[in-house]
């Protein structure tokens, strides 16, 4: 839904009068300095609380998956009586296996925030870059592209995913950054062709603009109108996604291990530990509770953050 | 119009091709025996491996065996699946009860939704407002799996309201309706933000003023006009969402056991059951392609503006 036309529209619209290397509004100039829209939108971002409280959240999720030794000096593999109640000893209690689950928290952050990271980074990167391509040179490779884009439009994320774990199965000996590394793969073959649909239609608004007819008459290179002027002026609405499907990445990585074909135990994460958690919720609920309250703060941090910015790219909600 | 349409069909061979030949391939072409475990503990004997390597042309190069696969599958012919039961059997019994399912999570989805983003968008900067966000907030944040899990114990087991899973295979609309609720509580959130946001932004628009301007109650400027307008974007949404829907819902249907598409696909890839995985899908591809024609055809219905000529 934030990927419709419309909402490209808008916001791509919104950027074309503060575009730097133009001077396509002079009158405005002289009645105020002059702004460009990254500005304002940035005035706009700070006054918000919404943005503050997700930038706070989630600069506290990287760190834990950086350097959980910052949050917790227990191993997450060190084991204790299980089923206890949260204590001064054991912050949130322990698990089914005995293991801290404070500890477990803390570390399972990694997990959920690299495949967010690197997932969301590909995406939008691969997306992207298709996307410009397309508009940019049009034609066969247009149609190729918008042809492709639709057979994955058509495979439900979760279903590929499944059909991409299973094919490529993990165990217990698989390395840990080699699982997390095909669950971003199966992401990624199944993300970009929505983020390259979102760049072709804010290129198309972007290209019939005089300022880009102008360069290309000056004698401009196709790399120079892209970089120079195409792309900063088109790049808002795919950042605003890219923002948002950074959460949905992360709750489509823990569903996957929650289903047991993500990250398998040993492996430490969020989806892992709720999988397992969920048998007690009868008899300890506070087991699934903790993993499941970081895993939903994490998502809520990048989709607030998302939702912020693309408020401030849109001078319509002002 | 009718032109529209056969240059909207034609365009889907290609997505169906493409779709059902990576689906294929990813089914067939994987390294691992199809034929393991068919048998119980032990192995096959051989006349039974060979029958299912001519079944499933395993002997031909993926390429080849895709061509063949299409040309049954021209026929309405889906293979059957590693019990002999025709594939297209088992994906009418699983469609009656996804199609319910995904008829009452829309129905649900579109009246609260509509209602509280309506209730959002007229009163928006007050409190009713500040807390229909807040709650779409947590409920996208919330995994669906965490929901399903949590409504199963609280209203099912603890409360006694609803049945804690399906067991029926012809399961009643009060069996399905928590599981529905579930389904629907993600696009909810959705529903409501988008109408929230598109009413609020018409609210402002000339022609409402004008026609209060008129002398129309705040009712009629705002059901009459104003909302006709906004609900484009919701359409679509909801299109694609019930398109998706119809598509099963693989963990709300492993929650309550319900015997749905999803939970077929998602047992088939499993047992490597590969007529079945690829059946279902290419199925599901094409309502998927379906109903997102019929939205599209829907919004000059609902916006004179677009047409289709």
């Amino acid at each position: 839904m934030t990927d419709t036309p419309q909402q490209s529209v808008t916001a791509t619209a919104g950027i074309e009068p503060g575009e730097p290397s133009t001077d396509v509004a002079p009158a405005r100039e002289a009645a105020a300095p002059a702004r460009s829209l990254t500005s304002d939108a940035w005035r706009q971002l700070r006054r918000k609380p919404a943005f503050w409280f997700s930038v706070v959240l989630i600069a506290l999720f990287v760190a834990m998956a950086a350097f959980p030794g910052l949050f917790t000096s227990i191993d997450p593999r060190q084991v204790f009586d299980v089923r206890q109640e949260p204590s001064a000893e054991h912050w949130f209690g322990t698990d089914g296996q005995g293991y801290d689950i404070y500890s477990r928290t803390i570390h399972g952050a990694r997990a959920s925030i690299l495949v967010g990271i690197l997932t969301t980074v590909a995406t939008t990167l691969i997306g992207g870059a298709v996307g410009i391509l397309a508009a940019y040179f049009g034609g066969w490779l247009d149609t190729i592209v918008s042809r492709i884009t639709d057979v994955f439009f058509a495979i439900p994320v979760l279903l590929g995913g499944i059909l991409f774990m299973s094919a490529f199965p993990s165990d217990q000996s698989t390395p840990y950054l080699s699982v997390v590394l095909k669950v971003v793969a199966a992401l990624t073959i199944l993300g970009w062709p929505s983020l390259a649909r979102l760049m072709r239609g804010s290129v198309l608004q972007v290209l019939p603009n005089d300022y880009i007819q102008a360069a290309r008459a000056l004698g401009a290179s196709p790399w120079r109108i892209i970089t120079k002027h195409v792309l900063p002026n088109s790049l808002a609405p795919i950042l605003v996604v890219s923002t948002i499907n950074l959460g949905v990445f992360i709750v489509a990585e823990a569903t996957l291990s929650f289903l047991g074909i993500g990250l398998v135990p040993p492996a430490v994460s969020w989806g892992v530990a709720i999988n397992e958690g969920l048998t007690f919720l009868r008899t300890f609920p506070h087991i699934p509770l903790f993993p499941s309250l970081f895993l939903s703060l994490g998502v809520l941090a990048f989709i607030m953050l998302g939702d912020a910015a693309r408020d401030a790219f849109d001078p319509k909600s002002r | 119009m009718g032109k529209y349409v056969i240059r909207r069909l034609l365009q889907m061979i290609p997505v169906v091709l493409g779709t059902t030949f990576i689906i294929y391939a990813m089914v067939f072409a994987l390294p691992g025996d199809p034929t393991a475990g068919k048998c119980g503990d032990r192995g096959c004997p051989p006349a039974v491996v060979a029958e299912i390597r001519e079944q499933y042309n395993l002997d031909d190069p993926v390429p080849v065996a895709y061509v063949k696969y299409l040309g049954k599958l021209a026929t309405g012919d889906l293979g059957e699946n590693t019990y002999g039961i025709p594939v297209t059997q088992d994906l009418a019994q699983r469609y009656a009860i996804t199609g319910k399912l995904a008829l009452m999570a829309i129905a649900i989805e579109a009246v609260i939704g509509i209602l509280a983003g309506v209730l959002a968008a007229i009163r928006k900067g007050s409190f009713l407002d500040s807390l229909i966000l807040v709650s779409t907030l947590v409920v996208i944040s919330v995994p669906v799996f965490v929901i399903g899990v949590l409504a199963q114990f609280y209203f099912g087991v603890r409360l006694g309201w609803f049945p804690v899973t399906v067991t029926s295979r012809n399961p009643s609309m009060y069996q399905l309706l928590m599981p529905a609720i579930v389904l629907a509580s993600l696009s909810m959130a959705y529903v409501t933000r988008l109408t929230r946001t598109n009413l609020a932004e018409n609210l402002r628009a000339d022609y409402v003023r004008t026609a209060k301007a008129k002398g129309l109650t705040q009712r009629r400027a705002i059901g009459l006009h104003a909302l006709r307008n906004s609900m484009i974007p919701v359409v679509t949404f909801m299109g694609y969402d019930f398109g998706a829907l119809l598509g099963g819902a693989i963990v709300t249907e492993r929650i309550f056991n319900i015997q749905g598409i999803g939970g077929y696909i998602f047992q088939s890839i499993n047992h490597r059951d590969g007529f079945a995985v690829v059946g279902a899908v290419t199925a599901l591809v094409i309502v998927y392609l379906i109903v997102n024609l019929v939205v599209d055809l829907l919004y000059g219905v609902l916006d004179p503006r677009i047409s289709h000529d």
